[in-house]
């Protein structure tokens, strides 16, 4: 769905092109909030996977295929200011690099592939994760329902765009009829997709979910009766029994409950990283 | 990173066209792209006159023809949306041999397939004469946002690596007898796509520790400052002086 150079005339790309530079302003001060002084290196790596996953090609039926667009998997993982920033990164790149979508219309691509599939996706999967009982199952159906209305939301935006600076005189019932009709298609493929893609995500990191943050448990403390004691006394060494509580909830001979506030949820996230830093990444 | 230094689309060269400066040649695209856009679409005369400014310049950077047509197909879907056009537009309506077709929409056809291919073959003018790093630096001295070429050069410092991961999971996969044929796979598929999330996240995450340890400070240091002199901006300015000359005589004449 690169717009080409062509398309959509002059003046009204050029008002694209301030609405984009307006929402990559706003999200490059959000992305700072988001990943704080890591936003480069992680909002870089975020873009180059979406770049990758948009290679990855998911079979239909008799030999078609289709791929992921990304802007709502990239809004629920990695949150809405840094997505956009991403998808709107490697649609530059796409335009510079391999002439995918036109330079003029990179406003009108920005403005409708990263900023409404983010805003909308996102908007969207928080309402939905705060209506919906708190679990697992309802992140993915949240993120299942976001991907799906924000595919047809870019084609209505585009609608709008193509029916104030389109350059030719299609009937303009025509082309929301077949852009929304086709796109509602291409958009439930993309949210089964993204709906599996975050499970799979959040059965292994839910603390790497953006969107799902705040929803895990607080991590608790099991120990053995034998132990219990022994737990109790160390309080002076809290990072020793932080890692052994993830594994923990799921061992059933566990009467013994302490709840430990102490545990940061998110102390999932900042100890193996440091731990497998391996040499060869180190080319920045 | 073993895919090499420069991307697909570059040919290492030495002519007048690579020695410019990245932001002239940036900004000379930029503008040509958007004098090409705001020409009416019947000055055909002009259509004619960009292509042969973009000839002269294939020819000034020695880009072979060959290669410029190749990269051109990436236009095709829209090819099929433009020929689609003179059956669906309004307006009055023409017969070609035999089938209806409106005159408008054998116009907007026209304009999208003239001005689209225009738009493609100045991208990758720009692209095939620009190294990736360079082009980063130009758009740096375009007053794009510091962060945002961070992210974009990280981008394209590691898509490569991420997209090798991504094949290497498809050969694991498939090693294992995995066949992706239809919907069901899907799961499958999507478990890969999260794994690679993941990889990748926590590669950005050693990533930004190696810098940090290497004395990052939220910004990199501009090693190689460019910058253009009077003398190269002219000549970059020459594209989009010539374009707009063009379109003047299309206007006139129209």
């Amino acid at each position: 769905m690169h717009v080409p150079d062509g398309f959509i005339d002059a003046p009204v790309s050029i008002g694209a092109g301030a609405v984009a530079a307006a929402g990559v302003a706003v999200s490059l001060r959000g992305a700072r909030r988001e990943l704080d002084e890591r936003t480069a290196p992680l909002a870089g790596l975020v873009a180059a996977f979406i770049f990758a996953v948009q290679m990855l090609n998911f079979p239909v039926a008799a030999g078609t295929s289709g791929h992921l667009l990304g802007g709502a998997l990239a809004a629920i993982l990695v949150g809405p200011c840094t997505g956009v920033l991403c998808v709107s990164v490697v649609l530059l790149m796409q335009g510079l690099l391999f002439a995918d979508g036109g330079l003029t219309a990179l406003g009108v691509n920005v403005t409708d592939m990263a900023i409404t599939t983010v805003v909308v996706a996102y908007v969207l999967f928080r309402l939905l994760v705060k209506v919906l009982p708190r679990g697992r199952r309802s992140v993915t159906a949240a993120a299942f329902v976001a991907a799906a209305a924000s595919v047809p939301a870019a084609a209505a935006v585009f609608t709008v765009i193509y029916a104030v600076g389109g350059v030719t005189d299609v009937p303009l019932s025509k082309v929301a009829g077949s852009m929304i009709g086709v796109h509602v298609l291409i958009g439930l493929g993309e949210a089964a997709i993204t709906a599996l893609t975050v499970g799979s995500v959040l059965a292994v990191r839910p603390d790497l979910v953006h969107g799902a943050r705040g929803l895990e448990r607080p991590l608790e403390l099991h120990t053995r009766p034998g132990t219990a004691k022994a737990a109790q006394d160390g309080h002076g060494r809290p990072e020793k029994a932080a890692p052994e509580a993830p594994a923990a909830p799921e061992a059933p001979e566990a009467p013994a409950r302490h709840s430990a506030p102490a545990a940061p949820a998110d102390a999932g996230r900042t100890t193996p990283s440091g731990v497998r830093d391996r040499p060869q990444d180190a080319k920045a | 990173m073993g895919a090499g230094h420069a991307h697909r689309m570059y040919r290492h060269g030495h002519s007048p066209v690579h020695r410019l400066p990245p932001h002239c040649k940036l900004a000379a695209t930029f503008a040509f792209v958007l004098v090409v856009v705001a020409t009416p679409r019947e000055a055909y005369g002009a259509f004619a006159g960009y292509a042969a400014l973009l000839v002269a310049v294939a020819a000034v950077a020695r880009v072979p023809f060959g290669f410029l047509l190749r990269r051109l197909l990436i236009e095709i879907p829209f090819v099929l949306f433009a020929f689609l056009l003179p059956f669906f537009a309004n307006g009055e309506r023409t017969e070609v041999l035999g089938v209806s077709l409106s005159v408008p929409g054998l116009l907007g056809a026209w304009n999208i397939l003239a001005k689209g291919t225009l738009g493609v073959a100045a991208s990758v003018l720009l692209a095939s004469t620009t190294e990736l790093r360079e082009l980063l630096l130009g758009l740096q001295r375009l007053r794009m946002p510091p962060l945002l070429v961070q992210i974009a050069s990280f981008m394209i410092r590691y898509a490569d690596v991420i997209t090798a991961e991504m094949g290497r999971m498809r050969i694991a996969r498939e090693s294992r007898g995995f066949t992706a044929r239809g919907v069901r796979q899907w799961g499958v598929l999507a478990k890969s796509a999260g794994a690679l999330f993941i990889r990748s996240y926590e590669r950005g995450e050693r990533v930004h520790l190696a810098m940090v340890s290497r004395g990052y400070a939220g910004t990199m240091p501009v090693i190689d400052e460019v910058t253009a002199t009077r003398a190269q901006w002219a000549t970059a300015v020459a594209l989009p002086a010539a374009a707009l000359a063009v379109c003047l005589m299309g206007w006139w004449t129209l």
